[in-house]
């Protein structure tokens, strides 16, 4: 089986896998990651969203080959509880969330939004938001939250 | 033989039913209390409240205390986790409970530390008293026997020494989901666990009349191919490996036609020509104080709605014997195993139903039916469990949906326009087909076996319980006569069930477009209209409190509209009242929505305004773009194209008012918002083009149907 090499989270990985699968496949089964969420398998709601270099991507719409010496990463690279992304800490002070199943997509949304403008307006983050659905309408609560974070990483 | 009757008892429901006290609670020797309730998280932070209020009744630090996951193995059977009761339901128990368990402790401690019960304080679990004597719940925990039942003399703190109870309190299971740690279902991996999904036809009700497996028996990782009568799966090694198979197997199946499906261009009529059973649900009658001069008719529709949650149904279960584990994400572990016991023809006592989280379900979607698929599928996996994941297209169109709905409003006026009487009548499939409450299953793969249970038709919950077509049909004014009629349908060639607010939301889009309407003919404001009709102070605070946020009635601007609505759920739960602003020539933008709510005592305000909030733009949602679409074969809308929710760049501002009532005990707030946003919006259409839009969703198609129907 050919391999595809790629840095997933900061770590180069070489990975044997049919190049045809999607990416979300591959993150989930082989690697055995659940941060990206599997939610339509159609590019449709964003719930598996990763970053790949610098723009946030459905995984479950992205055949793995096409990563081949990329940076990839997910919601389990941005930060853990120790080391919080200042998104993920934004989220727990605006309690941004009710079920919480779209929040790794939407956070790596956030996330690559935050890295090409850093003091997004609300009318932006909604933009960058729009391909990521939400079924228990935690829109605002999440708009705010990202606002928040931009507002934090600028006073550092 | 004659035997005294029992003293009536105080017990709150849920305690009533499982009175043992460690069933409810455990303390454990280093410092830790774990709570175990019957209700299971869906999002709606229940577990949070719960925790918040077993910690303040004890007197311990919140983060002392664990709270376990539903489970027929261990939790109290608190039925389903639904229609808003949960905090109700289960908080008050709790909070009885955990008075009870306080006082337990303290007789003890005033026996060890020879002190009088009524000078000890408890501080975080320390129980102190007068000369600095001292113990503890964990020093004292193993010497506490809460193997007893609860008893109605436990008295809870008065509100005014509750410390948490009514503080914003962060939910406790946020940070997991922020961080990628496994919470949800979907994330579960068991030890050598399998994979499987089953095959369904596209066509409604088609049954499989030849299956051949051999393309997929050829698929990598393949372990069984299951067929039984029209149900038919795959088990593999790897989930990459079931998808396959699943596709290969699809080649090899032949489905008969399927049943017809209704004309979904006009639901009204399928609706009203279908057979029905008719129910009186309210009549007032009182001689008319004016003569009638005029009756005007109004026909309201709602179309068929989806769950639709972000994530697909799924569920694992796994065999060992005659004994089975099933893990899932259903409101009603106790209610999933009783209609699993039905199906398998097993004692319930061998099934051990688990509750893991799942995304937002907001009523009874597949989460039960893929629990039968799993448990279909392990039989074929040697003992190995099984996981089952629904796909986006299944989740679409084999879940049930909530019921479409016709509602007429007939309404006798005097000469100055004001109603002297009100008919009110619903056509509709019921709104409940839950598991677990009739002797036959209510899961989607019992229907297909080889020797299939009869199909659930929907009926509806007793008026007692809120009702479900005609929940809310009853008006709160001061109307003084009026008939409510229900006509149930008693065919069902579209499976419906519970969806959040069952059949409130409807009603209160007709009810409260009606009076729209009546006061606007009138010339009357509509916030005085409805305030001179209802007599509940509460119900008037939150119309005020609305009004007022809104700053009602804001000054006219061209293509902007505003409409107020009001309604109290159930007739019996949390008030709300909601101002809507609006945009919108061919296509409405909703742009603001002002919502007061009074759910009693709220015990985590920013968690009540949480789902205020959710509510209102998942209204919002049904009320500009849902409809489930079919053709006369099958659903066609099984995809997010073609079943389009609310984006981030549609969703309103959104602003809550939440009215404290500490001494009036909570009632859930997330079905509050549905009906009111609902007819706020309708009203505001009005106010903004002049037009009345009577048919769900206020698509571009409905609004101009509307426009030549008035012209
Ligand atoms: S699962 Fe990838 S976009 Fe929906
Ligand atoms: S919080 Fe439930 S889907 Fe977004």
């Amino acid at each position: 089986m050919p391999s595809v090499r790629f840095r997933l989270n900061g770590v180069g990985k070489d990975i044997d896998a049919d190049p045809d699968r999607s990416l979300l496949d591959i993150l989930r089964g082989q690697l055995g990651m659940i941060g990206p969420h599997f939610g339509c398998g159609a590019g449709e709601c964003g719930a598996c969203n990763v970053i790949i270099d610098d723009r946030a991507v459905a995984a479950c719409d992205t055949p793995f080959w096409s990563v081949a010496g990329k940076d990839v990463t997910t919601i389990e690279g941005l930060g853990n509880a120790e080391r919080p992304h200042p998104l993920q800490r934004a989220f727990i002070a605006e309690q941004a969330l009710q079920c919480g199943y779209c929040a790794s997509g939407i956070l790596m949304s956030a996330a690559a939004l935050l890295k090409r403008n850093p003091a997004p307006t609300s009318r932006e983050v909604k933009e960058a938001l729009d391909g990521n659905l939400c079924r228990c309408g935690s829109h605002n609560r999440m708009v705010r939250a990202v606002l928040r974070a931009a507002k934090e990483m600028a006073t550092g | 033989m004659n035997q005294p009757s029992p003293p009536p008892s105080k017990l709150p429901v849920s305690l009533v039913a499982n009175p043992l006290l460690s069933s409810w609670l455990k303390f454990s020797a280093h410092g830790q209390v774990t709570v175990s309730p019957g209700k299971v998280e869906i999002g709606q932070g229940i577990v949070t409240a719960l925790a918040q209020i077993a910690a303040d009744e004890l007197d311990v630090d919140i983060s002392r205390v664990q709270m376990v996951r539903a489970s027929t193995a261990v939790s109290p059977n608190e039925g389903v986790t639904s229609g808003s009761l949960s905090v109700q339901q289960s908080g008050r128990a709790l909070r009885h409970a955990c008075a009870e368990v306080r006082h337990i402790f303290l007789q003890l401690a005033s026996e060890r530390l020879g002190v009088d019960i009524d000078t000890l304080d408890v501080d975080d679990g320390t129980i102190s008293g007068p000369g600095n004597v001292a113990t503890s719940y964990w020093e004292l925990a193993d010497d506490v026997l809460l193997d007893r039942d609860a008893t109605p003399d436990a008295k809870p703190k008065p509100v005014a020494r509750r410390v948490l109870a009514g503080a914003s309190v962060q939910r406790i299971d946020i940070p997991d989901k922020v961080f990628a740690r496994p919470r949800f279902i979907h994330d579960w991996a068991l030890p050598d666990m399998l994979h499987g999904r089953v095959l369904r036809s596209e066509n409604a009700r088609a049954k499989l009349v030849e299956l051949n497996d051999e393309r997929a028996r050829a698929i990598a990782d393949l372990v069984a191919v299951v067929h039984d009568g029209s149900f038919a799966g795959v088990v593999s090694e790897t989930e990459h490996g079931a998808e396959a198979a699943l596709q290969a197997l699809r080649k090899g199946a032949v489905w008969t036609a399927g049943e017809p499906l209704p004309d979904e261009s006009d639901l009204a009529a399928f609706l009203k020509a279908q057979p029905t059973e008719t129910t009186i649900i309210d009549k007032r009658t009182a001689p008319p104080s004016a003569p009638k001069t005029r009756t005007i008719r109004r026909q309201y529709v709602r179309p068929y709605l989806a769950h639709a949650s972000i994530a697909p149904s799924c569920a694992m279960a796994q065999w060992n014997g005659d004994r089975l584990h099933v893990w899932t994400h259903s409101q009603g572990v106790y209610l999933l195993r009783t209609d699993l016991a039905l199906v398998l023809n097993l004692r319930a006592e061998n099934i051990a139903v688990e509750h893991l989280e799942g995304a937002g379900c907001y009523g009874h979607n597949a989460a039960d039916d893929v629990a039968l698929d799993a448990v279909l599928l392990a039989r074929a996996a040697g003992g190995r469990p099984v996981r089952v994941q629904w796909s986006r297209a299944g989740e679409m169109s084999d879940a049930p949906f909530g019921a479409a709905m016709a509602i007429e409003i007939e309404a006798d006026l005097d000469p100055s326009g004001e109603i002297v009487d009100w008919r009110h009548s619903i056509w509709s499939n019921g709104h409940a087909a839950r598991p677990g409450r009739a002797a036959q299953p209510a899961l989607l793969a019992g229907y297909e076996l080889k020797n299939p249970f009869p199909r659930m038709i929907s009926t509806n919950p007793p008026q007692a319980n809120g009702g479900g077509g005609d929940r809310n049909a009853v008006p709160l004014y001061d109307f003084r006569s009026w008939q409510i009629e229900s006509h149930r349908l008693t065919t069902m060639p579209i499976r419906t069930s519970a969806l959040r607010t069952l059949g409130a939301q409807g009603n209160v889009f007709a009810i409260e477009s009606m009076l729209d309407e009546i006061a606007a003919a009138r010339d009357e404001d509509p916030v005085a209209f409805r305030l001179r009709h209802l007599d509940d102070e509460r119900a008037k605070d939150v119309i005020c409190a609305a009004a007022k946020r809104a700053g009602w009635k804001p000054a006219k601007q061209p293509g902007i509209g505003y409409g107020i609505a009001f309604a109290r759920y159930k007739n019996t739960g949390a008030y709300c009242a909601v101002v809507a602003e609006i945009e919108g020539d061919e296509d409405i933008r909703v742009r603001k929505l002002t919502l007061a709510v009074d759910v009693g005592e709220a015990i985590n305000p920013d968690g009540v305004i949480n789902q205020i909030e959710g509510g209102a733009i998942q209204a919002t949602s049904w009320v500009l773009k849902e409809r489930v679409r079919f053709d006369r074969q099958r659903i066609t809308s099984t995809s997010w194209t073609e079943y389009p929710i609310l984006r981030f760049s549609e969703v309103p501002n959104i602003e809550v008012e939440v009215i404290q009532r500490p001494e009036i005990d909570p009632v859930g707030a997330g079905e509050a918002a549905h009906g009111p946003v609902t007819a706020a919006i309708a009203n505001a259409i009005f106010d903004a083009l002049g037009v009345r839009v009577r048919q769900l969703p206020f698509t571009r198609e409905h609004l101009v149907a509307a426009m030549e129907q008035a012209s």
